[in-house]
């Protein structure tokens, strides 16, 4: 009988998101360890604070964080600025703002209830939710096996695709392409945007080319997801809660039952 | 209501002789709650409630989520966004909505083939079974619909692809994914069409349960000996069966708690495991996914869909006796919506007399290899398809067919069944010994076989 239940539990487990599309190219994705992982991991403030700069001084010049508001800068589990880190920097911010100029729109100097700035100046997609919206582990044949030991290795994709430039370059339909080991096909147009010490950290942190890749990576993992350490708190309040009650609503049911199997009448 | 013997409800005071003489809705409860109900289930019969549960949690999150929630396609994804980042524990009723959908259908997994071992779907329950299909058939749609609100990529691409399905059906197919669609493509009119039958659909689910359950509360529920609650005089019902409450709905609590140490464990620590990561891309008409893949719930018939190609000779001979009206696409769509119908007649076409699977030695093996080729149906609709996963997923699709169509049928009388017990309390009495005067419908509380401490 409790193959039946093992066999439906199965289902969920086995076929989880399948739906991971067989990879057909060999991606180099590298298992970097993120403050972020396990069941009780959360956002280490400083790393996020260092993303956050790497973010600003390269990331920014061509992408967008269009649904991060910039308030949430001093949220709790997140970079954790103060009130009047966040307004200083928000002041260094211009944003668009459709309501000046008679509804013309303007630019203006943002505000915390802002959200960052939209960048569409070369196309590059917007990064508030990539951390999310890309997949790092995929199988083994589907199975989701390695998605959930690992995780679905977003930001470890970010991460390896900062540091996995081959240093190839080719040019194809009037345009070049830059050859990366971490990206679908090998071949990517965004320019190598991250090298060894282009930001300096005011923690002092390394800034070679891997720590700042992860630091942003990390970064961009908390714009996808803001709400980590909250959620976990509350799977892990949840769990303790049900395990009583479950233990709780055994006891009963055995002891209610007791009588009529004829075990011991409690 | 008919069916077993057993006490009714009898107003004791002034006062409930008032209410039940105007509406009897105590005596309704109270009959529902004490309906007699076999001693011997076993674990297999939690999932009804954990259904239940589902359902509910569902509609609850749904409706919360509904008043933040913007169904233009301008504003969907952003709006979803602004659920996850700005509304207080928005996080969480999202999470745990689209979770939640996962959980329903591991759960009517499980009681669909609970019901297909146990020979639940035969006589006098087909009634039951027919509902509990069309239960899952809007549950499907449900889902669909709902998976296309947060108007992502696998949202968009998602519709296109399942609508076109639509498109298949000879002369009138393009005319009715128009009709659907509310336009040439998916776009502003599919989404609020989708978001307002999204929220319609589970009340038509609700009212549904509620008829399923009246159904089998009709019949008396099936047991895991497929032998019936004798009928003759109350104190034999009495020997078989225990009363709703306390007895199960304890047991279901339990299970359920476990169930959802599951749940909130998955909701908590990898809330995305069962999405797909395209998901939070926006939807984009001008670029197509990689690969367009369904959730895992839907994956199995999917599968089937796209089974039969162009080179498998049934869809060549099809082609040519129909002329070419049913063509490969044609013949996948009606694959797919035969594999659910073939289930739905059930009923119908298993001719053996023996309810349980427990007694019949030959279809216990059948039975485990569509359990297999369910979960094998599931894994080979994520695959791409190319050799081998073509061969195997027509080789899984087929079997899927030939148990309900041939080996049903065939086994009803090549097959020979074991003895089975002449009564529930016998095979209660079996598994937990003699049990002398702590038989029958007792409440705790009650005066018991032995002293209480």
């Amino acid at each position: 009988m409790f193959s039946t239940i093992i066999r439906a539990l199965a289902a969920l487990v086995v076929t989880t998101s399948a739906v991971f599309a067989a990879d057909h190219y060999k991606q180099e994705i590298t298992d970097y360890d993120f403050s972020f992982e396990g069941p009780f991991g959360t956002f280490d403030q400083n790393q996020l604070q260092r993303g956050l700069k790497v973010y600003t001084q390269v990331c920014s010049s061509c992408h967008g964080l269009k649904f991060v508001p910039i308030r949430t800068l001093g949220d709790s589990g997140g970079p954790g600025f103060s009130e009047d880190q966040v307004k200083a920097y928000a002041g260094e911010i211009e944003v668009f703002d459709r309501t000046l100029a008679d509804g013309e729109g303007d630019y203006r100097t943002a505000t915390p209830p802002d959200v960052f700035p939209v960048n569409n100046s070369v196309g590059a997609p917007d990064l508030s939710l990539m951390a999310k919206a890309r997949a790092g582990f995929h199988g083994p044949l589907n199975l989701g096996i390695k998605q959930l030991l690992k995780g679905s290795g977003g930001p470890e994709y970010i991460a390896s695709l900062l540091t996995g430039y081959t240093g190839e370059e080719r040019e194809e339909a009037g345009s070049i392409l830059y050859g990366n080991k971490a990206f679908k096909g090998g071949w990517i147009s965004m320019a190598p945007p991250l090298g060894d010490d282009y930001v300096e950290f005011d923690d002092g942190a390394p800034a070679d080319l891997e720590s700042a890749a992860q630091d942003v990576a990390a970064f961009l993992m908390w714009t996808a997801e803001p709400k980590l350490a909250a959620r976990k708190q509350m799977g892990l309040t949840a769990i303790i809660m049900l395990a009583l009650f479950s233990v709780l609503l055994y006891l009963t049911n055995k002891r209610i039952w007791a009588p009529v199997k004829g075990t011991k009448d409690i | 209501m008919a069916g077993i013997p057993h006490d009714h409800y009898k107003p004791n005071s002034p006062a409930e002789r008032w209410i039940e003489r105007r509406l009897p809705i105590i005596g309704l409860i109270y009959d529902t709650m004490m309906i007699p109900t076999p001693k011997n289930l076993n674990w297999m019969w939690i999932w009804g409630i954990v259904l239940t549960f589902t359902l509910v949690l569902q509609i609850v999150t749904g409706i919360v989520l509904a008043m933040h929630y913007t169904p233009q396609i301008d504003l969907a994804f952003a709006s979803v966004e602004q659920i996850m980042r700005n509304v207080n524990g928005g996080w969480a009723l999202r999470y745990l909505h689209s979770n939640g959908a996962s959980l329903f259908f591991v759960a009517v997994y499980a009681h669909i083939f609970r019901s297909l071992y146990y020979g639940s779907y035969k006589a006098p329950r087909e009634v039951t079974w027919i509902i509990g299909i069309v239960i899952y058939l809007l549950m499907m749609g449900t889902a669909f619909m709902g998976y296309v609100l947060p108007w992502g990529q696998m949202s968009f691409w998602g519709a296109t692809v399942i609508t076109g399905l639509f498109g298949a059906i000879p002369w009138i197919g393009e005319s009715i994914q128009t009709w659907l669609l509310g336009g040439p493509a998916v776009g502003n009119p599919t989404l609020n069409r989708f978001f307002s039958l999204h929220y319609l659909m589970p009340f038509l689910i609700l009212g549904l349960t509620i008829v399923h359950i009246w159904s089998f509360h009709t019949t008396g529920n099936n047991n895991p000996t497929g032998v019936e609650v004798r009928r003759t005089s109350k104190e034999e019902a009495k020997k078989d069966t225990l009363p709703f409450w306390p007895y199960f709905v304890i047991k279901d609590l339990f299970a359920l708690a476990v169930i959802l140490l599951v749940f909130f464990a998955i909701v908590g620590f990898i809330p995305n495991y069962l999405g797909h990561p395209d998901n939070y891309i926006e939807a984009n008409a001008l670029i197509t996914p990689a690969e367009i893949v369904p959730e895992w719930y839907f994956l199995p018939f999917y599968a089937i869909l796209r089974a039969f190609t162009a080179d498998v000779w049934v869809v060549i001979a099809v082609d040519w006796i129909t002329g070419g009206i049913v063509d490969a696409k044609f013949f996948g769509v009606i694959a797919m919506f035969g594999s659910i119908i073939v289930m739905a007649l059930a009923p119908w076409l298993d001719t053996s007399s023996i309810r349980s699977g427990r007694y019949r030695p030959m279809f216990k093996w059948w039975f485990a290899l569509l359990a297999l080729d369910f979960l094998v149906l599931m894994w080979v609709g994520s695959m791409p398809t190319v050799s081998p996963y073509d061969w195997i997923s027509l080789i899984a699709a087929a079997y899927w067919f030939a148990y309900f169509l041939v080996i049903l049928p065939l086994l009803g009388v090549i097959e020979k069944p074991l003895a089975r017990p002449a009564t529930i309390e016998e095979d209660f009495a079996a598994h937990y010994g003699e049990t002398g005067s702590a038989t029958g419908m007792r409440l705790p509380g009650e005066k018991s076989g032995t002293p209480a401490e």
